[in-house]
């Protein structure tokens, strides 16, 4: 299947707006995003807007560009073409740093969590921003330095409530299993105080207990927070469960757009995935 | 909060010990120096001993907590000696007071160390792992040819610098050089006190502890840990490794000073590459990280040499072969393994006898 033929299905794409959101406007409009590494364009076109709470999920074969969006999201990549709106907010120019301050937080593919640090000083370095005080009373020890440290601390462990991790708060970080990494993360990128979650696989590694126990988390964040999610995900358990708007990644390009539903009977999804021969397959069946 | 206040009370308690080391140790000296039971040679290395505890503290804050391998701190030692030395010199009429000139040209000698090391840091930042390494080895080696051939003299005019020689100073009659090329400066009168130093170690001390368990520190440990994550947490990466670069090159200006003001003489050359490579093998033999390890390794490292006079020759050979081993014992795990399970059980088992 080379890339010729699957520009050839553009669909139409109407964007989802869950029902409670439907009043408000768009919290992040990305149009026409694109990105060059030389002469592979490793995403191009790519749209998608996203309602304040909306749950959204990213999927595509492997080496799609579903991290490389993150990544142009983020701005770990300068976009080679088109804009991202955050709350109407060109983030053209903006650095990760700044990205993360205006209000989209990630987690990564392959854990990146502060290894050496305890729990809670990983998801007090999410809240850094929220901490006031600077350099000098923290020497120094000032009263500001202990009201804001306490405040930091009881907001961390009621961060970590969320995925019942406050008994960990003093473990260190790297010691931790698989999925409680994973976990923190999440934890870690909601202190920063997002508007936007960008989640990257989060259940990969997870047995499928821990994977619906993150499902119902995931909805609580939601509601909890008042934010958008956007994640990629392999699980189709998870992505058709908790998700109320897809879009498929293919080669680059967004193949389809929908809800759940859509998406599973959708045959481009299916050819994407499967290969040209599967639909053939079903169709005939 | 039980979780919260154990691990400030551990933390507190593990610097109320380091205080107590540095203190003890100045009582100990005191005592022997007073009944005359203190040899020439160690009491000539007092300061000496306190500069390169200081010297290992603030590298520790760079390599340790900040986890960038720096091996120009020499550099910033020798800014903050010769700024020291030429501030205690050219004040010696406005501030008669001894004491009081020592405090000065350690601060003057801090504070142009910490421009150095903005000047340095900034463009060597940038750079990671073996690449600053080498960027810093360089700048150390900048610093020590610029000041080898920096001529700085004192008249009624005001300081005048020169890089030719001592004659195109233009001093007019009464002015006195201080800075004479790779002669060094000579005739410097001798402030330091051991007090003073103790003093010294004891501020750094509290710095950096203070520092590390703050919003700051904790933020350049993210950085060290994961620099990829802390920038997507909203981190300002470049401006926390630079307050940690500057600070550390801050206090390494003052130890500088409060070096050449120990001696009557001081050269350039003595601030050279080898210099970088002890304070680092301080740093590195008292633990990577850990402060109490620096001061230690820093103290003993500076007598042993004194002690062990007739094996002087091999010392650079002997420390190159004890930091080649602790490399390989550390990064070998069953050698880890063996020295975790032997040490700690003796140790829990001294404490049930309750040694």
């Amino acid at each position: 299947m080379s890339k010729k033929d699957i520009k050839l299905v553009q669909l139409p794409s109407p964007n989802f707006v869950p029902e409670r959101d439907k009043d408000k406007p768009l919290m992040l409009e990305v149009s026409h995003l694109g990105i060059d590494f030389g002469g592979l364009t490793a995403v191009n076109d790519f749209n998608i807007g996203m309602s304040p709470t909306e749950i959204s999920g990213l999927i595509g074969p492997n080496g799609a560009g579903k991290t490389t969006v993150f990544n142009l999201l983020t701005k770990v990549y300068e976009p080679t073409r088109g804009t991202i709106l955050l709350d109407g907010r060109d983030t053209h120019g903006m650095n990760t740093i700044q990205v993360n301050q205006a209000g989209i937080a990630r987690t990564f593919q392959n854990i990146r969590l502060f290894d050496k640090l305890t729990v809670e000083d990983n998801v007090k370095i999410g809240l850094h921003n929220s901490i006031k005080y600077h350099m000098p009373t923290g020497v120094f020890r000032l009263p500001k330095y202990w009201s804001e440290e306490k405040k930091a601390h009881d907001r961390a462990m009621e961060l970590l409530k969320i995925f019942d991790m406050e008994g960990m708060a003093g473990y260190i970080a790297g010691s931790l299993p698989y999925g409680a990494q994973r976990r923190l993360e999440i934890v870690r990128a909601l202190a920063t105080g997002p508007k936007l979650l960008l989640l990257d696989e989060p259940a990969a590694g997870m047995n499928p207990s821990e994977t619906s126990e993150l499902m119902e988390n995931i909805e609580k964040i939601r509601d909890e927070f008042k934010i958008a999610i956007l994640l990629i995900e392999h699980d189709m358990n998870l992505v058709m469960g908790v998700c109320e708007s897809i879009a498929v990644l293919n080669f680059g390009e967004i193949i389809a757009k929908g809800t759940p539903s859509d998406i599973q009977n959708n045959p481009k999804v299916i050819e994407a995935y499967l290969g040209s021969g599967a639909t053939q397959d079903k169709e005939e069946a | 909060m039980e979780n919260q206040k154990k691990k400030v009370s551990k933390q507190t308690r593990a610097s109320f010990i380091n205080y107590g080391i540095v203190i003890a140790f100045f009582i100990i000296f005191q005592i022997l120096s007073a009944t005359g039971n203190l040899g020439s040679s160690l009491k000539g290395q007092l300061i000496p001993i306190c500069s390169y505890v200081i010297m290992a503290l603030s590298l520790n804050l760079v390599v340790g907590i900040s986890g960038e391998l720096s091996l120009g701190h020499a550099g910033f030692m020798s800014v903050g000696a010769f700024t020291g030395v030429v501030a205690a010199n050219s004040l010696s009429s406005a501030v008669p007071n001894g004491l009081i000139r020592l405090i000065l040209a350690l601060i003057i000698g801090a504070f142009v160390a910490a421009l150095a090391g903005i000047v340095i840091g900034i463009p060597v930042l940038r750079l990671r792992g073996d690449y600053l390494a080498i960027v810093t080895l360089a700048f150390g080696e900048i610093i020590k040819n610029v000041l080898n051939c920096l001529y700085v003299g004192i008249d009624k005019n005001g300081l005048h610098f020169s890089l030719k020689d001592e004659a195109s100073l233009h001093l007019e009659a009464g002015g006195r050089t201080i800075l004479s090329g790779p002669m060094g400066a000579l005739g410097i009168t001798k402030l330091s006190t051991f007090f003073i130093g103790i003093i010294l170690i004891l501020l750094v001390l509290f710095y950096i502890q203070n520092f590390v368990n703050s919003r700051p520190g904790r933020a350049i440990a993210a950085i060290r840990d994961n620099r990829i994550a802390a920038e997507a947490c909203g981190i300002p990466v470049t401006k926390y490794k630079l307050m940690a670069f500057v600070t550390s090159a801050a206090m390494a200006g003052s130890a500088g000073a409060l070096y050449a003001l120990n001696f009557s003489t001081v050269v350039p050359k003595k601030f050279d590459f080898n210099t970088s490579i002890l304070v680092l093998v301080f740093v590195v033999l008292g633990g990577i990280g850990n402060l109490r390890g620096s001061i230690i390794a820093a103290a003993l490292l500076t007598v042993l040499p004194e002690l062990l006079r007739q094996f002087r020759d091999y010392r650079m050979l002997v420390y190159a072969i004890v930091l080649i081993l602790v490399m390989l014992i550390t990064n070998n795990e069953k050698a880890m393994f063996f020295i975790n399970s032997h040490v700690k059980s003796i140790a829990r088992k001294l404490r049930k006898e309750g040694v």
